[in-house]
């Protein structure tokens, strides 16, 4: 392994660890707030690549508008999931509601094979996107360099919502401690509304840029991506946004740097995140930058 | 206790035995007349009530949130698939690679393989119970889908003993009705004794309050771990019985997906009631096949797999959600078929009260 090669994976591996990243702020978030894994979290990724996709090829829009009515309209699909599948269980039992998520997803799944149809489809890359650097014998897709910039502008965004609005500020109330804060007047329902369109807006960019960088939509082309976020985001300290942002990068680096060290553990890729995620469960269970929370009887 | 209860003992213990009775001899009716695309429906239902009830001993009784079943069914279906089969099979299959000289050998009549196939994935989930059942709740739920995916990766990849991503053609149809019958009786069978002994009523109190049991002196660890084993054994069992059934398997089979698929049949009939897994199993099974329709012209042959869904799974899983919101405790609840509840809706004649209550397998609730 020379120098060249680690610095190709490097920009490879940054490139995917941003984008796990950026899906993996919105498991933590919805975590942080209800306490619940949004399995349906990856099929909204999914529905953010589709959507981009019908709009540059079915309604023939401009590009930049297509990814921005995608957005939108995938942010509204994530608060109306959230109003209908996730908020009439929230006195429930928490297996409830987590088979609420699985079944969310579930039926995500299946209407998108339906509606979208299952076999794959070709994402139309600008060519603004579709550019190729060589520096130095690395080769360097621009997608590869868009998409880290991208990631770091919208977290400096999220964090400056969430520690200098009030919006924010109720956000962090609500997931310290959800009957104090409605006790402090604060409007639970609209705050866990806001924090599923965030997250969701979040996943939409996240299947863009992944659409982007793999041009390829399938119906499950979320699961995986989204199951590996959501090990990413434990990894880092579930709670945590930059405990996701950290978990996502260090997904990206060792699954691309272990596959580039040992090519003959390519097949068992997709393990990689699993093992990780049972280690850090084992270990600190809390993850990186969690805070532990007491065990309340 | 008086001879009111000896009565009722006995009335139900005939009724249990025209009951047995007249399933056998459904098991045979059915065997004599129907075609075999009918009788491949049966099997289905009978391989779906052996998972029905296992998830549902991890899931319901016990109250911890399993998702690892896809992956030890295919623990099961890979080594009853491989004890089974003629070193001439095994040879036929692997064309990449040869199989590991001391697999090649092996050739077992279906009952040890089948034996086998629960062993082994019991014994897997035992080891991987100690280590997954320091964990709570969701992260229990997302670590075992973690064992789960990661059994499907070394499946795809241990391409000396599994043949990888080729998969595994040509078994024998070993799964006959009575096997898949006759099994799911004996885990049903198996199940309500458990639930009734001291292990059950363990199991149940842990799902209810596991600090409360723990202070009660049960060992809440150990206990857990043996439900999560056992629960694995069943697993194994069933993904033995399928993979003879479908004669063909693949790692691809045996996504976590497939768990979702059994975990809609526990929903559906009652988390926590055997009732209610057995009359789910058999009633989503029968009516995966009868919507079939709604696929469309594009789906042909007659196996119920995730690999080919449509507007028939857009059904299942819309059903699953409103059941999750509008009635969470699905078809049964929590409660049991018995004799007595009969009678007390008027289905049977009514008899004098008694205080004992005679559990019934369900197999007879197959009709």
């Amino acid at each position: 392994m020379d120098l060249q090669t680690f610095l190709q994976q490097f920009v490879n591996a940054l490139s995917l660890g941003s984008l796990y990243a950026l899906i993996a702020i919105g498991y933590t978030m919805v975590y942080g707030i209800l306490r619940l894994i949004n399995f349906a979290h990856g099929d909204i990724f999914m529905i953010g690549g589709y959507l981009a996709f019908y709009g540059v090829s079915i309604f023939v829009m401009p590009w930049w508008l297509s990814v921005c009515l995608a957005i939108v309209l995938t942010t509204a699909f994530g608060v109306v999931l959230e109003r209908a599948a996730y908020r009439p269980l929230r006195d429930s039992p928490r297996i409830s509601i987590m088979i609420s998520a699985i079944g969310a997803s579930f039926l995500i799944e299946n209407l998108a094979i339906v509606l979208f149809d299952a076999r794959p489809k070709a994402f139309p890359v600008p060519d603004l996107f579709g550019a190729n650097y060589v520096i130095e014998g690395v080769h360097i897709a621009a997608v590869s360099l868009i998409i880290p910039v991208v990631t770091a502008v919208l977290l400096a965004i999220l964090l400056w919502i969430v520690h200098r609005t009030r919006t924010g500020m109720a956000m962090r109330a609500v997931s310290t401690d959800v009957d104090a804060a409605r006790l402090m007047a604060i409007d639970v329902d609209r705050i866990v509304s806001i924090t599923f369109a965030i997250g969701s807006a979040l996943a939409a960019i996240g299947g863009i840029m992944w659409a982007l960088k793999y041009p390829r939509l399938e119906p499950l082309m979320g699961i995986m991506p989204g199951m590996k976020c959501f090990i990413a985001a434990v990894v880092g300290g579930i709670g945590s946004i930059a405990g996701a942002v950290l978990g996502g990068l260090l997904l990206g680096l060792i699954e691309l740097m272990t596959i580039a060290f040992l090519p003959e553990l390519t097949g068992y890729k997709d393990a990689f995140a699993f093992i990780l995620l049972i280690v850090v469960l084992l270990v600190k269970p809390t993850g990186l930058l969690g805070k532990n929370q007491g065990e309340k009887v | 206790m008086g001879m009111t209860n000896i009565k009722s003992v006995s009335r139900n213990t005939w009724l249990t035995l025209c009951a047995s009775l007249a399933g056998i001899i459904l098991l045979f009716v059915i065997e004599e007349n129907f075609d075999r695309f009918t009788m491949q429906i049966f099997k289905l239902c009978a391989i779906n009530v052996i998972l029905a009830l296992s998830l549902n001993l991890i899931n319901g009784f016990t109250g911890l949130f399993s998702l690892g079943h896809a992956g030890f069914m295919g623990i099961g279906a890979y080594t009853c698939a491989l004890l089974a089969m003629t070193p001439a099979q095994k040879e036929a299959n692997f064309i990449l690679q040869p199989i590991v000289p001391w697999l090649l050998d092996v050739h077992l009549p279906f009952l040890p393989a089948l034996l086998a196939s629960g062993l082994v994935a019991g014994l897997l989930g035992w080891l991987l119970g100690v280590v997954a059942m320091r964990l709570r709740d969701d992260y229990l739920a997302i670590a075992t889908l973690g064992f789960s995916e990661i059994i499907r990766v070394v499946l795809t990849n241990a391409q000396p003993i599994t043949n990888g991503s080729l998969g595994l053609k040509g078994l024998p149809r070993y799964t006959t009705m009575w096997w898949a019958w006759g099994s799911a009786i004996v885990v049903t069978v198996f199940l309500v004794l458990l639930i009734k002994s001291s292990y059950g009523r363990a199991f149940k109190s842990i799902r209810d309050n596991e600090i409360a049991s723990e202070a009660m002196g049960i060992n809440v660890f150990g206990m857990k771990v043996l439900s999560f084993a056992i629960s694995s054994f069943l697993a194994g069992i069933a993904g033995g019985l399928l993979a003879h059934y479908l004669t063909t398997i693949d790692p691809k089979q045996f996504f976590f997906l497939k768990t979702f698929d059994i975990l809609l049949i526990v929903v559906l009939g009652g988390v926590g009631s055997i009732t209610g897994s057995i009359i789910a199993a058999i009633a989503v099974t029968a009516s995966m096949e009868l919507l079939r329709f709604l696929d469309g012209p594009l789906n042909f042959g007659f196996m119920v797999t995730s690999g080919t869904p449509g507007l028939r799974m857009v059904f299942f899983s819309a059903l699953l959600m409103i059941v999750v919101i509008f009635r969470q405790q699905g078809l049964m609840g929590t409660s049991e078929f018995s004799w007595d509840a009969l009678a007390r809706i008027g289905l049977l004649p009514r008899r004098k009260r008694s205080h004992r209550s005679n559990g019934k397998t369900g197999k007879e609730r197959v009709e």
